[in-house]
C-alpha cells in the first residue's frame, strides 16, 4: 500500500469515528462503513480503528471474523449472495446457481479473474414468499429464473 | 413506500391506524396504566419465546437507572420468516409508535432498531420515516409538548449474523462485540446495553402495543383463544398457491390455514422456522396457538414430492453454518447430527448410531446456553420421527441400514 493511500484510509476511519464517536458501541457501525465502501476490512484499516477506538487490534479482527458480512480479505467489486435456506431451495435455487456458476466461469464462493464478481451463498434473505432470491450488492431480486438472473448480472457495472 | 401501504386489511395487526394516535393516547395515561392495559389484554412476545410483555415492562420500569434502552429486534433471521420485513416496509407508524409508547411506558431516553443487515435496503426509507417523526415532535425533546419525557430512535445494521436474534447476543454486538450470547441472568432488563435496563421487544409486539393502547384490552383480548389472546402474523412459503404474510387469529386449525394459503398435497408443515417443529399430515388438526403449537408465525409447507431428508439437511447444514461456536454442544453437536444426514443420504448408518444422535440431540437442547442450541435439534429429532418410513426406506438405504 502506498503512502498516500494509507493517509486518505486513516483520514476515512477518522471521519467515521468523528461520526459515530470513538466508543467500543461505535465499532461495528465503523467497520460497517470501512466494509461498504472497500468491500473489506484491510490488516491497516483494523489497526488504524483499534489505534482510534483504544483497544487492541486483534479484539476488531475478532468482530470481522464472526460477522458474515464483514471480511478481512478483498472481495470482487460486486457481491453477488443467493438465498440457500429451504423455501428458496424448493424454489429452484440449485438451477440459479448452476447457470450463475457457467455465465461466470466459477464456483461459489469464488471471485471472478476480472475481479468484477464475488458469489457467495446467504442463510435466509427473508424473502421466502418470493424466491428464489437473490442480492447484488444491497439490491435484492426475487421470483428469479435462471435467465433473469444471468441477465441481471450482465446489467451490472 | 406510501402506494404498497393500506392493501392489507385484517383484525388486529392491519386494522386502521394513524400515525401518533397510540403516543398522543398514551401521554395522557399513566405509566401504571399502560402497564396494566398491556397486562389484561396478555399480550406475549411475538418473536416465538412467548414472554409476557407487560412483565418484562414493569420489571425495566421498576428497575432504576440513569438510563434506559428499549431495542426493537428486527434480527428476523429464522428460515420462513418475513413478517417483520413487511411490518416495517408497510406498517412503520405501528413499530415506531409503539417504541415511544414503550420508552414512556419504562422511562427510557433512547430507542434502538436492531435491523439486519440483509434488510439494508428499508435502512434509508425508515431512517427518512423517523425524520418526518422528529418534525412532528413524535421523537425528540419534550415529545408532544409532554414536559420532561425525551425519547429518539436510531437505527442499527446487523451484519449477518443468526445468533444475533437473541437479546443478549444482540445486546453484545450492539457493544461492539461479537454476537456471543450471554449467561442469564443477569437478564437484559436490568443489565442490558452498556449495563443498563433494555428491554428486547419483537417488531411485531411493538406493532400490537400501538393497537392495544388505541382500542384496549377488552378489544385485543376479543380475538383468539384464552392464553393467546389477539392475532399472529404468519409468513407462509413453501408449496403453496398465495404464499405470504397473513394475519390470523390465534387458534387457527393447520389445515384451515392451508385452506386460506391454497396448499394442496401437503405432506408436511414445518412450524417455528428450521428451529421449530415438522408436522406430519396426521396431525394438522392441531392448533396454532399457546396452548398447542406456539410459533414465531414462521410456516413452511412442504408437499408430496418433497424429500424430507433433504429439508433436514438444509436445516442442519443452516445451523452448523451459524452456531456462534461458543458453547460446545452446539458447535460439535450439530456438526455430528449433520454428519448423520448425511450417512443416510449415503445409506452408511446403522440405527444405533442414529439413535445416539437423537440422544445427543436431547443433551444439546439441554447443555446449549441460548435459544439456538437449545431448539436446533428440534427438527432433527421431530423429522426422523416423524418420517421415519420415508426416511429409512429410501432406495439407497434400506431398512437393515447396509
Amino acid at each position: 500500500m502506498f503512502v498516500a493511500e494509507k493517509n486518505a484510509l486513516s483520514e476515512e476511519i477518522e471521519s467515521y469515528v468523528n461520526k459515530y464517536g470513538n466508543d467500543r458501541s461505535a465499532l461495528l457501525m465503523i467497520l460497517h462503513e470501512i466494509q461498504n465502501k472497500r468491500r473489506h476490512i484491510s490488516e491497516f484499516a483494523q489497526q488504524e480503528v483499534a489505534r482510534l477506538l483504544n483497544i487492541h487490534p486483534v479484539e476488531v479482527y475478532s468482530v470481522i471474523s464472526f460477522f458474515a458480512f464483514l471480511n478481512s480479505n478483498p472481495k470482487g467489486r460486486n457481491l453477488v449472495r443467493i438465498c440457500q435456506t429451504i423455501s428458496c431451495d424448493m424454489k429452484g435455487k440449485s438451477t440459479l446457481i448452476k447457470a450463475i456458476e457457467r455465465e461466470l466461469g466459477i464456483k461459489v464462493g469464488e471471485t471472478t479473474r476480472d475481479n468484477k464478481f464475488t458469489v457467495e451463498y446467504a442463510n435466509c434473505l427473508g424473502l421466502c414468499d418470493v424466491g428464489p432470491a437473490m442480492a447484488i450488492n444491497d439490491r435484492v431480486y426475487t421470483n428469479l429464473t435462471p435467465e433473469e438472473a444471468v441477465e441481471l448480472l450482465g446489467k451490472v457495472k | 413506500m406510501e402506494t404498497i401501504k393500506k392493501k392489507r386489511t385484517g383484525p388486529v395487526i392491519f386494522s386502521g391506524y394513524k400515525r401518533g394516535d397510540a403516543i398522543r393516547k398514551a401521554l395522557s395515561m399513566n405509566r401504571e396504566d399502560i402497564l396494566f392495559e398491556l397486562k389484561d389484554s396478555k399480550l406475549k412476545g411475538r418473536g416465538g419465546a412467548g414472554f409476557p410483555t407487560s412483565t418484562k415492562w414493569m420489571l425495566t420500569a421498576a428497575t432504576k437507572a440513569d438510563k434506559k434502552f428499549l431495542v426493537c429486534n428486527a434480527d428476523e433471521g429464522e428460515p420462513g420468516t418475513f413478517k417483520d420485513r413487511v411490518l416495517l416496509m408497510e406498517f412503520p407508524e405501528l413499530v415506531f409508535d409503539g417504541m415511544v409508547v414503550g420508552g414512556y411506558t419504562i422511562g427510557a431516553q433512547a430507542g434502538i432498531v436492531y435491523l439486519r443487515g440483509e434488510y439494508e435496503y428499508l435502512l434509508k426509507p425508515l431512517q427518512d420515516y423517523l425524520e418526518e417523526m422528529r418534525k412532528d415532535n413524535l421523537l425528540g425533546k419534550n415529545i408532544l409538548g409532554k414536559e420532561g419525557f425525551d425519547f429518539d430512535i436510531g437505527i442499527f445494521l446487523g451484519s449477518g449474523a443468526y445468533v444475533c436474534g437473541e437479546e443478549t447476543a444482540l445486546i453484545e454486538s450492539l457493544e461492539g462485540h461479537r454476537g456471543e450470547p450471554r449467561n442469564r441472568p443477569p437478564y437484559p432488563i436490568n443489565t442490558g446495553y452498556l449495563g443498563r435496563p433494555t428491554s428486547v421487544n419483537n417488531v411485531e409486539t411493538l406493532a400490537a402495543v400501538s393497537h392495544i393502547v388505541m382500542k384496549g384490552r377488552s378489544w385485543f383480548a376479543k380475538f383468539g383463544s384464552d392464553k393467546s389472546t389477539g392475532s399472529k402474523l404468519f409468513s407462509v412459503s413453501g408449496d403453496c398457491e398465495k404464499p405470504g404474510v397473513y394475519e390470523l387469529p390465534w387458534g387457527i386449525k393447520i389445515s384451515e390455514l392451508l385452506k386460506i394459503v391454497e396448499a394442496k398435497n401437503t405432506k408436511a408443515v414445518q412450524i417455528g422456522g428450521a428451529s421449530g417443529h415438522c408436522i406430519p399430515k396426521s396431525q394438522f388438526n392441531r392448533a396454532l396457538a399457546y396452548e398447542d403449537i406456539p410459533t414465531g408465525g414462521s410456516v413452511m409447507i412442504f408437499n408430496e414430492i418433497r424429500d424430507m431428508l433433504r429439508v433436514l439437511k438444509n436445516f442442519m447444514e443452516f445451523f452448523v453454518d451459524e452456531s456462534c461456536g461458543q458453547c460446545t454442544p452446539c458447535r460439535i453437536g450439530n456438526m455430528k447430527l449433520l454428519e448423520g444426514v448425511e450417512m443416510i443420504e449415503k445409506g452408511e448408518y446403522t440405527f444405533a448410531h442414529i439413535n445416539k444422535l437423537k440422544d445427543l440431540g436431547k443433551t444439546i437442547q439441554r447443555a446449549s446456553k441460548c435459544g439456538l442450541g437449545q431448539s436446533s435439534p428440534n427438527p432433527f429429532i421431530s423429522i426422523l420421527e416423524n418420517f421415519n418410513d420415508e426416511i429409512f426406506n429410501r432406495p439407497n438405504g434400506g431398512r437393515n441400514g447396509k
